[in-house]
This record gives C-alpha cells, structure tokens and sequence, in this order.
C-alpha cells in the first residue's frame, strides 16, 4: 500500500504534488486584483490583465456560472441525467434573493441579510425542484430533456407576467446588492459592492465581489467534492453507469434521481442570486434557454462528472465571448491596415465595410455574417457536439491527456 | 482467489422462526405470451448451495431477475424467512440481505474498482447527501470504516494493484472478482451467482469454485448458483434444480438428479452429443 492510511488518500488532495499546485493556484486567484493596486508591483508577469476590473467582472461571473454548473454536474455529470431547466431554477433562486432581499419599494421585498436571501434562493429552487422532480425523473434521456425544457418556458411566461415580483419584460427590477448585514441595520459589516479598503488595501468594489465570488465558489466545490465521493455521490454514479443493476444493489432510483434533482436546483438556485445581483437590473427574459444551454455546455465541454472539469468549463464559456470579440477586433484592425501577409483571409473571417463578405460581422446591421453574439452560441453548439464526439471527458480529458503526456516525459510514445 | 477469508460483519444470531431462508412457491411469469418461467418451487436454507441448471434460454436469469423484483410473476409467491417479497422494489431485497452477481458483468465502468466495491456497502450505510456534502463526523468515520472493510475485500481478491483504475478497462477476469466483491461488500445472507464461472478456462474455474466454497463455509453465506454446464454445480452444490422451458424438471441432490430420466433426456442428452463430437 502506497498510502499510511485510508485518511490520508482520502483526503481530497492526496498527493503532495497536487497540494503545491492547488496552493498556488489559490494564491495566484487572490493576487489578481492586488495587481492593480497602488504600490503593489505586478506579481504575475504576463496575467497582469486579469486585474482589470472588466476582466475582475469576467472571472467574477465565471464563478458564479461555476456554482451553477456544479450542480448540473450533479445532476447530468453524477446522475447522468440531461435537464434542459436549469435556467428556470435559477431565476426561482433570483427573484426569491429580491423578494427577501430588496429593499421595500413599488416591486416586492422585505430587505432581508444576505445571509438569509442567499441560502433561501437555493432553498426555495431546491423544494420546487423536488416538487417537479417526480414527473421528470420518471421519465428518461431525451423526454428528461423535454419535460425540462418545458420549465423553462412556463418559468419565463411566469416571471414575464408577475410583474409586482420581477418588474416584467419593460424593465426588470434591480436586485439586493452583495452587502453582509447581521439584521436591518444601516451600515453593513461588510460591503462588497463598493470601493473601500479593506485591511489597509484599498479595492475597487469589482475586487471586492470578486473574492466573495471566490469564497463561495471554493465553499461549493469542496461540497460538490465531498458528495461525489460519498454514499450519496456513489449512488448517483451507479445510476448513471447502470440503473437495474443500481437499484439491485441497494439503490432506491427515484429517491436519488429526485436527490440529485433537489441538489442540482439548490447550487442553480444559488447561482441564479449571484448572478442577478452580480448583473443589478434583469428582466425575466434573462432566465432562458441559452442560459440553460450554457450549462450543459460548461458541464459537457469541461468533462461530465468532474469538478475540475466544470471549473474549467465554466472559464472557458464564460471568457470565450470575450476572447472572440477581442480577436475579431483585431481582424479587423488588421484587415483595415491592410499591409499583412494574411489580410486575405482575415477579411474572409469579418465584415468590414457594406457589401464585404465575411464569417463575423463587428459591425451590426451592415452586410452579411453572424454578429459576435450569434457567433458565441454557434461556437458553443459546435463544442457541445465536438466533445462529445471526440472528447467526452472534455477538457478535463485534454488536460489528463497532456498530463499523462508529460509523465512519461522523455520516454514518450 | 485465495488467503484468509473475509469475517462476518453482521451477527444474525436471531431467532429464526421462518422455514426456510428464501422459498419460491410456484411462480410464473410471461413477457407478452412467451413462458419464461412456467411454475418452478424450490426452496433455499441457510448456509445451503444451491444451484439451479438449465440450457440457455429456460428462465434461470429471469428467476433471479424475479427475486430481485425487477420482474414480477403473474403467478406464485416468493418467500424471503416467511415474508412476501412480491410488490416490493430490487432495492427493497438488497436490504433484506440478498446480494448478486450477473450474467453479463453489470459493474458501473465508470467507477473504480474501490468506488465500485464500496456501492456494495451502500445498504450497510446511512449518511445522507448533507452530511456526506460536508464531510464531518459521523459521516466521515462511516466513509472511513466502510473504505476499511472494502480494503480487505479488495486484499482478499487480490486485485490491489487495480483499485484506482475504472473498472471500463479491466480484463473480464478481474471484473469478475470485482462484481463478487461488490456482492460480497454487502454482507449479503444470500449470495445469487448468474454464471460465475462462464467464459472461464479450467484453472480459473476450478479457482471459483474453491472461492464459492470458501464463501459458503466461511461466512455462512447462502448461495444459489446459477449454471448451464453441469460439471461445476454436481461437484459443490447441495442440491440441484433443473430447468427446461421454464418448467421444472427436477429437484434434489446431485446423484439423484443425475440418475433422472427427464434430466438425461432433456439436459444431458445434448451434453452428451456435444462430448462426443
Ligand atoms: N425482459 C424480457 N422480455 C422478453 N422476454 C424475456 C425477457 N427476459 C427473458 N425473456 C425470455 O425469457 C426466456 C428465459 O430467458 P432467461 O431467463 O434469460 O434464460 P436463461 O438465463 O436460463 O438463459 C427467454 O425466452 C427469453 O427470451
Ligand atoms: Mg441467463
């Protein structure tokens, strides 16, 4: 035996190696936005963007898509099921943080704490989520799909027309902010939404978000991790790999598959009062299919079932956007310049001007191409399908891949 | 297979005012007109081996898959120590202590070898998802004692140098082991083998049937052994059940049923052609 004891390989980092590595990785999230403070130097060469706020913002959101795509990890990743309906859990999870959360005002809210609004938006999405679950985990594959994608629209149609509670289509609501108070009281212990200082550091208010984001995040990984390599965990797994031969094992099915579903609600439930408050002002049409769509493709690009696949999934959607529009940017420019070697097929790839071809088009409403949001969900679906051709680990599977590359390094074969 | 067996884990020293630990009272049970099983009762007592034999195609897997209550017989009743198993869910007769093998290996391939042999302890566990999520306490020392138990049973089939490996990619002979271990993680009171040793050679079966043997003395553990070639089950069983077309063609123990003119007929027969080509 390789390990002293069953603790010690048990325990999440394992190995030594891995334990430096994770350190640093933690290190080097909180070093991000100290970059772009006053007096401090550029600790990590070459990642100093990442401190910028609107990168701050970018990696913000990724946490909280992050959340959100854990618990579909648990659902589609462990259980094996496809649901289509996250988008709908999450919104359940947003209006509840506003109903408790907002300040009284012409639109629902009791301006409760956070630390209520936060746990109750992942309650509440959680119990309805057991609340349908038994009509969708009777079902199987593709009808999952349907019945799930049938909450999305029938959420939508709700949150569009109870206007008192989300402000309908015209123009949402706004939503409580990230502030930590111990009741009602005027000055919150903590603000995170605000530039202020904070051990003698003085951080922008997108700084500051970005490391609640942060926290949380690490506080829902360690417990999607944990559950994973439990009983509970197990038994979704079983399920996923091998039903019939599951339930004669000892697994009740339908009160997992339900489990699953109740847990898989509460993390999107979570995210969905992240994200609301992380954004501010919303409108129902937020909670949709492409936001669904958007976590399969996190769960299903990263590597279903494991976490560190999703988080990697989960920067990997969320920064793609950003990426594409960047190098379309820059296409262009260098198609306007006009002096390169390869200007001809940069401007195969973008319009640039009325009556010009091209794949991408930076400038909407003039000539042909798909407009860099258009492109996005293109990409997407084209990844969702590529992997699970190619990669149905994902990126996960990729980076086990060069892992294993680089151990047998030189010895290569 | 070999080394010193596993101990027994749970003490079921209990008053036992049943007759018999599992009974099958005349059961049928047909998918759309075809007959699978056509009025077959047997019953099974603690510690016996008990084998049930038959070419393919007479019903033996449906019998299991009827116990388990995966399939539920139009007619007859199952008896587990005098109770009714009919109605209830499999995972409802995993609980009751009824553990399996089967036919085709049904391991979870995704899973390790350690992650597959510990669903066998799922119904020996109580933590739930929460306290599993939070990994405190109770729950840790469960996953803790649990992961023990499996280390031995993993030591014991000596298949230590695969635990961390998907069990997608093991040879059939190591999925094997690890489907016995899973049943056997269960602390099963009976252990149902779908054909254990098919697709065996010689060596390999002789081990298996030292290792049933083992299980069966050892720990006390009831079997019944599910085969479609006769050699393995007139060496180690108590008594035999014969099956053709799903009827019952006789019962009892193996000289008796050897010496049956049905059995010759329907079963043997086809044995002996096939030995002489
Ligand atoms: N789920 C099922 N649906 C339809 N027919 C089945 C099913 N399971 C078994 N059968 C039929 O029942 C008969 C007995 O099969 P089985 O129990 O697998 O036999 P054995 O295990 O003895 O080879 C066969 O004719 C088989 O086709
Ligand atoms: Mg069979």
């Amino acid at each position: 035996m390789l390990y002293s004891s069953y603790e010690a390989d048990q325990a999440l980092m394992n190995t030594g190696p891995k334990k430096v590595i994770l350190t640093l990785f933690l290190l080097f999230l909180a070093f991000i936005p100290l970059q772009m403070v006053e007096g401090i130097p550029d600790l990590i060469p070459g990642f100093d963007f990442l401190g910028n706020n609107d990168w701050l913002k970018l990696l913000s959101t990724a946490c909280i898509f992050a959340i959100g795509a854990l618990g579909l990890n648990v659902l589609t990743g462990l259980a094996g099921q496809v649901s289509l309906g996250h988008a709908f859990f999450m919104g359940l999870g947003a209006y509840t943080a506003a109903w408790l959360g907002a300040a009284p005002g012409p639109l629902a809210g009791i301006g409760l704490p956070m630390w209520i609004w936060l746990p109750a938006a992942g309650v509440v999405a959680a119990i309805v989520g057991v609340a349908v679950g038994p009509t969708a985990v009777r079902v199987r594959g593709l009808y999952l799909a349907f019945v799930t994608l049938g909450l999305v629209f029938v959420g939508e149609y709700i949150f569009r027309n109870w206007s008192t509670l989300t402000g309908g289509s015209q123009s949402g609501r706004t939503f409580p902010d990230f502030e930590l108070r111990l009741w009602k009281e005027e000055t919150p212990l903590v603000d995170f939404a605000n530039d202020g200082t904070w051990f003698g550091v003085a951080l922008s208010g997108e700084a500051k978000t970005y490391y609640l984001l942060v926290f949380l995040l690490v506080v829902f990984v360690l417990l999607a991790k944990n559950l994973q390599r439990t009983r509970a965990g197990r038994a979704f797994q079983s399920i996923r790999d091998r039903d019939i031969a599951a339930e004669i094992m000892g697994v009740n099915e339908f009160k997992y598959k339900l489990t699953a579903f109740g847990i898989s609600s509460f993390y999107a439930g979570v995210a969905g009062a992240l994200l609301a408050s992380f954004v501010g002002r919303t409108i129902p049409e937020r909670w949709d299919l492409f936001l669904s769509v958007q976590f399969i493709a996190i769960v299903l690009i990263g590597g279903a079932g494991v976490v560190t696949g999703t988080l990697l999934g989960s920067v990997f959607v969320i920064t793609l956007p950003r990426i594409v529009q960047d190098f379309t940017g820059w296409l262009t420019e260098y198609v306007t310049e006009g002096n390169g070697v390869f200007v001809w097929l940069a401007d195969l790839l973008v319009v640039t001007g009325e009556g010009d071809f091209g794949l991408i088009n930076v400038q909407q409403g003039i000539g042909s191409g798909l407009s860099v949001s258009i492109l996005n969900q293109v990409l997407y679906g084209l990844l969702i399908i590529g992997f699970l051709i190619f990669e149905p680990l994902g990126l996960y599977g990729i980076w086990l891949r060069i892992r294993n590359y680089w151990k047998g390094w030189p010895f290569t074969y | 297979m070999s080394g010193k067996l596993l101990q027994r884990r749970v003490d079921r020293s209990g008053p036992a005012d049943y007759d018999h630990l599992m009974e099958v009272r005349d059961i049928h049970l047909s998918f759309k007109g075809v007959k699978a099983i056509d009025g077959v009762s047997f019953h099974v007592d603690d510690g016996e081996l008990f084998a049930i034999i038959g070419p393919n195609g007479a019903g033996k897997t449906s019998l299991f898959n009827s116990i388990n209550q995966v399939y539920h017989p139009q007619q007859g009743d199952i008896l587990w120590k005098g109770e009714s198993l009919m109605g209830l869910k499999p995972n409802h007769t995993a609980e009751r202590g009824i553990a399996r093998t089967f036919q085709n290996i049904a391991l979870y391939p995704h899973m390790t070898v350690l992650e597959n042999i510990l669903t066998g302890r799922h119904v020996r566990m109580k933590s739930g998802w929460l306290a599993g999520s939070v990994w405190l306490g109770k729950a840790k020392r469960e996953e803790m004692a649990n992961r023990e138990i499996v280390e031995g049973i993993i030591d014991f089939l000596e298949i230590e140098q695969w635990r961390k490996y998907p069990v997608g990619l093991l040879p059939y002979g190591v999925q094997k082991r690890v489907e016995m271990g899973r049943a056997l993680a269960m602390d099963p009171e009976i252990l149902m083998l779908d054909e254990p040793v098919a697709g065996m050679n010689l060596e390999e079966t002789e081990d298996m049937a030292r290792f049933i043997l083992d299980v069966q003395d050892e720990l006390g553990i009831a079997i019944i052994l599910v085969e479609h070639d006769m050699g393995l089950v007139m060496d180690i069983a108590d008594r035999v059940l014969v099956v053709d077309f799903g009827k019952q063609i006789a019962i009892g123990e193996p000289a008796e049923v050897q010496q049956n003119p049905n059995v010759i007929k329907a079963y043997l027969g086809e044995e002996v052609e096939i030995g002489q080509q």
